[in-house]
């Protein structure tokens, strides 16, 4: 490099003689940072193949999928993954039941109701719902809502779907809240705006204007959460139970796809051993699931957008 | 207008009313739903948890009497996990993103696959991340179930948090900067060392807080890649170890009921450093957001 | 006022170039850039065509004519600042002392660090006054004796005496006027060969645009400036040389800059060779 004098002083010479190495290991080096994200999904898609496929030696993928009870420490083992899907939906359908209508409810609030004072502080108040650690969630269903549903008398048990899958909903209800608000405020004035001015009121502009146009956003919204609800793993890993039952019943205990991997995983489990197998295959069945999900959700995003933006 | 008119146009409008009423309490009832729980997990949490936050809470290693039980290596271990997971997000975050904005050929399919993939990885399930964990770090690097292996796991979960945050930072900087450096004789990386990321700093730091409040209260991944839910010394790099959201799930575990109260006690701490911590981001966000 | 504007116009263009004293006769100019059938294109459009001319050593040369006419593309060509749009294409040659600035083989980084730019809008960076001056003597190693190049490039710029009690504020806090002269100062630190400035008082009010324009001519003395104006005045008055860049409407529509004349200021003003120029000059377009 040249010391001191102007570059317009020295002989004209315009050409570097050796191409700027430090440039290029620069570019070299961030590119690696780069390639780490990509190697992160080429490893979780490796991690899970590999000894799901020897798993599926074993186990045949007709039994995985059709038996009906999960029992693979048993004499003999049953590996019917039914049990935690059916675990994984009952408390999934429960935080649907809570995220969905609220969510979209507090949404309509937010964007059509709301001054835009009171708007600027009750999202980002909304949105320390989201923040809190799982982990809290999962406490709170287990030593505060499960004895207030124990006091209703319901029948409930200690550990039950009900009470994760409602704590769940409420968990996903900024998510829900903030997405479709934000589909919401997408739709233009001017379509509101036609509608007051025919004399429509804000129940009617609401429910059949900005609801309907912003339906892709709201559903990608709702497809987002609960497939954050299928994939998570403390609130029913604490409050659900261990139990990998068969059953509907939102009373009862039941193990959910993620509280298994996670129950197995903790234990000590001799690597390459058959129980040890099942942590992939199971993951590697959520990990189907949750991505079509979010494949769905990111399409319809951007068919929303096409519309709007 | 007549009176049979006037009538209609009078009870349609009053049934309006009652419907628009209750629409209204309805949406104020959703709104309800998510504060009325914050409210109750706050005041429960509070009302548990206060008479076991003191010195022997941070000070104390666990044990079997609840009433000598402490947290310690559960805190030290998210300090250090937490400290861990700062030194290698940040850098390989910040890296892809000025790889990703000032680097990257946007034409070419590579480069478009590398934002796609970032979209996808944000929301894989943590737990996978802990399947990830295991298989290659535990199992595979062997490495075995150290601090070290939760640390990196936790990285790439929050990676594309410091990506996406980093990137918007890097493109808000004007282009109008960029060319001034360039004409003035500065190499790519002088004009991105030197002028984009500092005029980015802001940006860039407000999203590493933000990435690192979301890996302190991960648990699941932990769970997998060897946390014990059962540790009684100060946790080393490469050492067994065990973190605050674990300590918080051991004690709910616990059957008895003191060890539950000792739960909400860890739980206001976690959730007192988490405020701490977006409160600091919110301040950096307002105090250093340059307008350009 | 009943006298046509063509009057007007001629008679105080003409009272301005009439006061500017004899250039050098054309056999001792040195030739700092030569321009030959140079086509600029982003994707297929071509922005400028088929442009040759020479621009002088310690002359200020002018490039003139409508908004679309390719000014800005043209004079990006001589720090090969087009390079950073995507998708531009350069054909043709520029010659910078003799070297093809275009050839595969010559680094785009070592050109810039012979060549200073100001923009349009000033555009300081968000860093102190000292440290704007100084971060072009730092990227290229000049780092010996740096507070007095501050010093001399900020002189130079006639910005010295406002800012020297106050070096270490942000550059943002100064006028509109001043961080262009900032910018100028920015462009000398380094010593350079030619200085291209691209509308530099476009976004300046008078006053400012006066001391920016008074500033050429003690500038001229040590550099070579190259100078895009839309205000024709302000060619005038500064002016040595003049290229009038016109728009060629194609029967598709596309719009491309090519140029029409290129000579002495005086003459452009006075007595152009092409009608177009007569046009553009008397304000009957453009």
């Amino acid at each position: 490099m040249s010391v001191g004098r102007a570059a317009s002083a020295q002989p004209l010479r315009l050409r570097t003689e050796t191409r700027r190495w430090g440039e290029e290991a620069v570019k070299a080096a961030l590119a690696l940072c780069a390639f780490i994200s990509l190697a992160t999904t080429i490893g979780i898609v490796a991690a899970l193949l590999q000894p799901s496929i020897e798993f599926f030696g074993e186990v045949s993928v007709v039994d995985f999928f059709t038996e009906r009870r999960w029992a693979p420490l048993f004499e003999p083992p049953s590996f019917g993954v039914v049990p935690l899907l059916v675990g994984t939906l009952s408390v999934t359908l429960w935080a649907a039941v809570v995220c969905i209508p609220f969510g979209l409810g507090a949404a309509i609030y937010l964007s059509e109701y709301a001054r835009p004072g009171t708007r600027r502080t009750l999202k980002p108040a909304l949105e320390v719902l989201a923040g809190i650690p799982t982990v809290v969630y999962g406490y709170f269903a287990l030593t505060f809502f499960t004895p207030f549903l124990q006091e209703l008398d319901l029948g409930v048990g200690v550990f039950n779907a009900l009470s994760a899958g409602v704590v769940m909903g409420v968990m996903l209800l900024p998510t829900v809240a903030s997405l479709s608000e934000d589909a919401m405020s997408a739709v233009p004035r001017d379509l509101r705006e036609g509608a007051y001015g025919l004399g429509a009121s804000k129940l009617q502009v609401s429910t059949r204007i900005v609801v309907p146009a912003a339906v892709s956003g709201i559903v990608a919204s709702y497809v987002l959460a609960l497939s954050r609800a299928v994939g998570e793993t403390m609130i029913v890993l604490i409050a659900a139970g261990g139990l990998p039952q068969l059953t509907l019943d939102p009373r009862e205990a039941v193990q959910t796809m993620t509280a298994f991997i996670a129950a197995t995983g903790i234990g000590d489990v001799p690597t390459g051993s058959i129980e040890y197998k099942t942590i992939f295959a199971v993951g590697l069945t959520l990990f189907a699931i949750t991505l079509v999900m979010n494949l769905l959700s990111i399409r319809l995003v951007r068919r929303f957008r096409e519309v709007y933006e | 207008m007549s009176a049979a008119t006037a009538v209609g146009v009078r009870s349609r409008a009053r049934r309006g009313t009652v419907r628009a009423a209750l629409f209204r309490a309805f949406l104020l009832l959703s709104l309800a739903v998510g504060f009325v729980a914050l409210g109750a997990l706050v005041a429960d949490v509070l009302w548990k948890g206060i008479p076991y936050l003191d010195g022997i809470l941070l000070t104390e290693a666990p044990s079997a009497d609840p009433d000598g039980a402490g947290a310690r290596p559960a805190i030290l271990g998210t300090i250090y996990l937490m400290g861990m997971v700062l030194l290698m997000a940040v850098p390989i975050g910040v890296g892809t993103a000025i790889y990703l904005e000032e680097y990257a050929d946007r034409e070419r399919w590579y480069n478009r696959l590398l934002e796609l993939n970032i979209q996808n990885l944000a929301a894989v399930p943590s737990i996978v991340y802990g399947i990830l964990g295991l298989a290659f770090l535990v199992r595979g690097l062997g490495l075995g179930r150290v601090l070290l292996a939760g640390a990196m796991i936790l990285t790439l979960l929050v990676l594309p948090i410091v990506i996406v945050a980093s990137r918007e930072a890097i493109r808000a900087v004007p282009d109008s900067i960029r060319h001034a450096a360039y004409a003035l004789g500065a190499t790519k990386w002088q004009v991105v060392s030197r002028q984009v990321i500092p005029a980015a700093i802001a940006g860039i730091a407000t999203g590493s807080i933000l990435a690192l409040a979301r890996a302190i209260g991960e648990t699941a991944p932990l769970l997998l890649v060897g946390a014990l839910t059962y540790v009684a010394f100060d946790p080393t790099p490469l050492g067994a170890f065990t973190a605050l959201p674990i300590q918080i799930f051991q004690w709910t575990a616990r059957p008895q009921e003191d060890f539950k109260l000792l739960a909400a006690a860890a739980i206001i701490v976690l959730l007192a450093i988490l405020v701490t911590m977006n409160a600091f981001a919110i301040w950096l966000r307002d105090r250093y957001q340059r307008r350009f | 006022m009943g006298e046509t504007p063509e009057t007007i116009v001629d008679v105080r263009l003409e009272t301005v170039a009439e006061r500017r004293p004899p250039l050098p006769a054309r056999a001792v100019r040195d030739v700092v850039f030569g321009v030959s059938d140079l086509t600029v294109s982003y994707g297929d459009a071509a922005a400028i065509r088929g442009v040759s001319f020479d621009v002088y050593r310690n002359f200020v040369t002018a490039i003139i004519g409508p908004s679309g006419s390719g000014k800005s593309t043209l004079i990006r060509c001589f720090n090969r600042l087009n390079d950073l749009i995507p998708g531009a294409r350069v054909e043709g040659r520029v010659l910078y002392h003799g070297i093809d600035l275009y050839a595969p083989d010559v680094d785009a980084v070592e050109v810039r660090k012979r060549i200073g730019m100001v923009f349009q809008k000033p555009n300081p960076f968000p860093k102190s006054i000292y440290d704007n001056v100084a971060f072009g003597p730092r990227v290229l190693g000049m780092t010996d004796a740096l507070d007095e190049r501050v010093e001399r490039a900020l002189r130079q710029a006639a910005l010295w005496d406002e800012v020297n009690h106050r070096l270490r504020a942000s550059a943002l806090s100064l006028s509109g006027g001043q961080q262009q002269r900032l910018c100028i100062a920015r462009a000398v630190a380094t010593e350079p060969d030619v200085i291209l400035m691209d509308e530099p008082a476009s976004a300046l009010d008078p006053v400012a645009t006066t001391r920016i324009e008074d500033l050429m001519h003690d500038l001229k003395r040590d550099y070579s400036i190259v100078i895009v104006t839309h205000n024709m005045q302000q060619a005038a008055r500064v002016a040595d040389m003049t290229a009038f860049l016109s728009v060629d409407v194609s029967p598709e529509g596309h719009r491309t800059g090519i140029l029409v004349e290129y000579d002495e200021t005086a003459r452009i003003f006075t007595h152009p060779a092409d009608g177009r120029t007569q046009d553009y000059v008397t304000g009957r377009f453009g």
